[in-house]
């Protein structure tokens, strides 16, 4: 009897803490599919309700920042920016882990220590930079920032990863004859796609999610990427809590689509990438 | 290699006044000597304090409430049913952009839609209702609690895989040895989280060092201003008004804060 006591007190607190964690979502989902009317004396009041995609459609075709703009832009820039540094950083990592070379434990702990830098260490350096060669304010330029400072920490976990795979297949293949390269193509590659899938999520969902850089880089409107624009809907007259809630919606759908699908993926990667680096 | 020339180049430009000519220091005793950085006129009373002491305020708030929560749930859920879709819900704002997390806060806690406000209203206590992002005695613990809200799926996560890898044989030991669930708490579960812990600790302080985007747009959609401002956004308000120097002295200083925390931890791990 007394087991059973401390059972429910568990999942009474359990669940409790998923309903607290819930409820500022709840309410910007609420919020996004009311008129702002409705929501008056909050989106708890269901006296009148009339959900409609208007907000969302008020969002994504603002006259000023329309979000689909937004959002097409930072397609463009968060596909590049996770495939790229991805590409760079596979073939780095595999060296870190199968060859050694002189400066490699340096090399190794230099990295480490740049993923703990704030990205506002390099913004003026860069920033000016990208405005000699023409870059600023361009998709290309905050691509290559986005995979430059995505590198270190991919190398790394790439490399943590590689060093857990058996070398012996390698060996074994070495051995029948075929080049490094070779190996790396058909062999290493295709054992390594579950950790290949936890970098895209992540790097994805950092570049799409990112703000800093975008801050930075991306001056006009027009270019602005999606997470730029949204603070501009809040209103010119009266603070517009439904419109702000659509947009935050909108903003929000991929990354969390994204968790949903992959989230094993998401969570082994998090978890390998801070546990085991 | 990509990033260490723009860092040196950084660190190069904080000694350089604006013109140019090697000034030493003194950018540095202007910029930190400021009361943008350190004021202590506010204490004890209320923000603001200076970015840096709000910082501190974030870690020193921030930090033991995530750990905690993430802890005690991450055991509370090894025995609940449906504890995968609970580890999703409070995930979720791991995943959510931070700035949405800082509209969903402004939202939260605002003065008349906020759910605060209305659960405090059907407890009574309705002439504390306000926007409270938009004062300076309490934006800042608002973010903070929001920060909290956002964060704590990260503990939550690494401290049950954590769990995970601790053997059941361990308990069933102790079990029969007679200890008290306390007792197996404090000499088994804990000691053996150690490392996760440390890990924990240390992300979970550099974010709360280089947390910038949370705090920027809840000023941006109507906060107190200075009452909120950390260092990375103090970084940003020079960067933006051109003072080049001056935003490079602080993004290094914050640099410095980072390294030493993230230099501590791999100092621990080389020694394991």
């Amino acid at each position: 009897m007394k087991l059973k006591k401390s059972t429910i007190i568990i999942h009474a607190i359990a669940w409790a803490s998923a309903l607290l964690w819930i409820i500022p979502l709840l309410g910007t989902l609420m919020a996004s599919i009311r008129p702002y009317s409705e929501i008056l004396h909050g989106w708890w009041d269901f006296a009148e309700f009339n959900p409609s995609l208007d907000n969302f459609l008020r969002a994504l075709f603002d006259p000023d920042f329309p979000l689909a703009r937004g959002l097409l832009n930072s397609l463009l820039v968060a596909i590049p920016a996770t495939i790229i540094p991805m590409l760079i950083a596979s073939l780095a990592g595999y060296g870190f882990a199968r060859w050694s070379f002189p400066l490699k434990t340096y090399l190794f702990l230099t990295l480490v220590l740049l993923m703990s830098i704030p990205q506002q260490m390099i913004a003026v350096p860069i920033y000016r930079i990208l405005l000699d060669i023409g870059l600023i304010d361009t998709f290309v330029g905050l691509i290559l920032v986005h995979s430059a400072w995505g590198l270190p920490w991919i190398i790394l976990f790439m490399r943590n990863y590689f060093s857990t795979l058996p070398i012996e297949v390698e060996e074994a293949a070495r051995v029948d004859g075929a080049s490094d390269f070779k190996i790396f193509y058909k062999i290493v590659i295709p054992m390594t796609l579950p950790a290949l899938a936890s970098v895209a999520v992540l790097q994805f969902m950092w570049v799409w999610n990112d703000f800093f850089l975008a801050l930075l880089i991306i001056g006009t409107s027009e270019n602005y990427l999606v997470t730029q624009r949204l603070p501009y809907l809040k209103g010119v007259y009266h603070f517009d809590h439904s419109l702000l809630a659509a947009g935050s919606m909108i903003v929000t759908v991929i990354p969390m689509l994204l968790f949903v699908v992959l989230q094993k993926y998401y969570i082994k990667g998090m978890i390998g990438w801070t546990v085991k680096g | 290699m990509f990033v260490i020339f723009p860092v040196l180049q950084t660190l190069y430009i904080s000694f350089l006044s604006p013109s140019g000519e090697f000034v030493g220091l003194e950018n540095y005793y202007d910029v930190l000597g400021s009361k943008d950085i350190v004021n202590l006129e506010g204490f004890p009373k209320y923000p603001p304090l200076g970015a840096m002491i709000h910082n501190l305020i974030w870690i020193a708030i921030h930090l033991p409430l995530s750990l905690f929560a993430g802890l005690a749930l991450a055991i509370i859920l090894r025995d609940v049913k449906g504890a995968s879709v609970v580890k999703s819900v409070i995930f979720l704002g791991m995943v959510t952009p931070l700035i949405v997390g800082g509209i969903m806060l402004r939202f939260t806690f605002d003065g008349q839609v906020g759910i605060l406000n209305g659960f405090l209203n059907f407890l009574g206590f309705g002439e504390l209702a306000r926007t409270w992002t938009a004062y300076p005695e309490t934006a800042l613990f608002a973010e903070v609690f929001g920060g909290v809200w956002l964060w704590t799926g990260f503990s939550m996560i690494l401290y049950s895989a954590g769990l995970a890898t601790i053997p059941k044989d361990y308990y069933e030991a102790a079990k029969i040895d007679g200890a008290s669930p306390f007792r197996t708490f404090f000499r088994i579960t804990l000691p053996l989280l150690k490392p996760v812990t440390l890990v924990i600790v240390t992300m979970t302080v550099l974010w709360e060092l280089k947390i910038f985007d949370l705090v920027y747009i809840v000023n941006k959609v109507g906060g107190p201003g200075k009452s909120t401002t950390v260092l990375a956004l103090e970084m940003w308000s020079r960067f933006v008004y051109r003072y080049y120097n001056e935003a490079a002295v602080i993004a290094t200083f914050l640099t410095l804060l980072t390294l030493v925390v993230a230099v501590g931890m791999t100092r621990y791990m080389v020694k394991k």
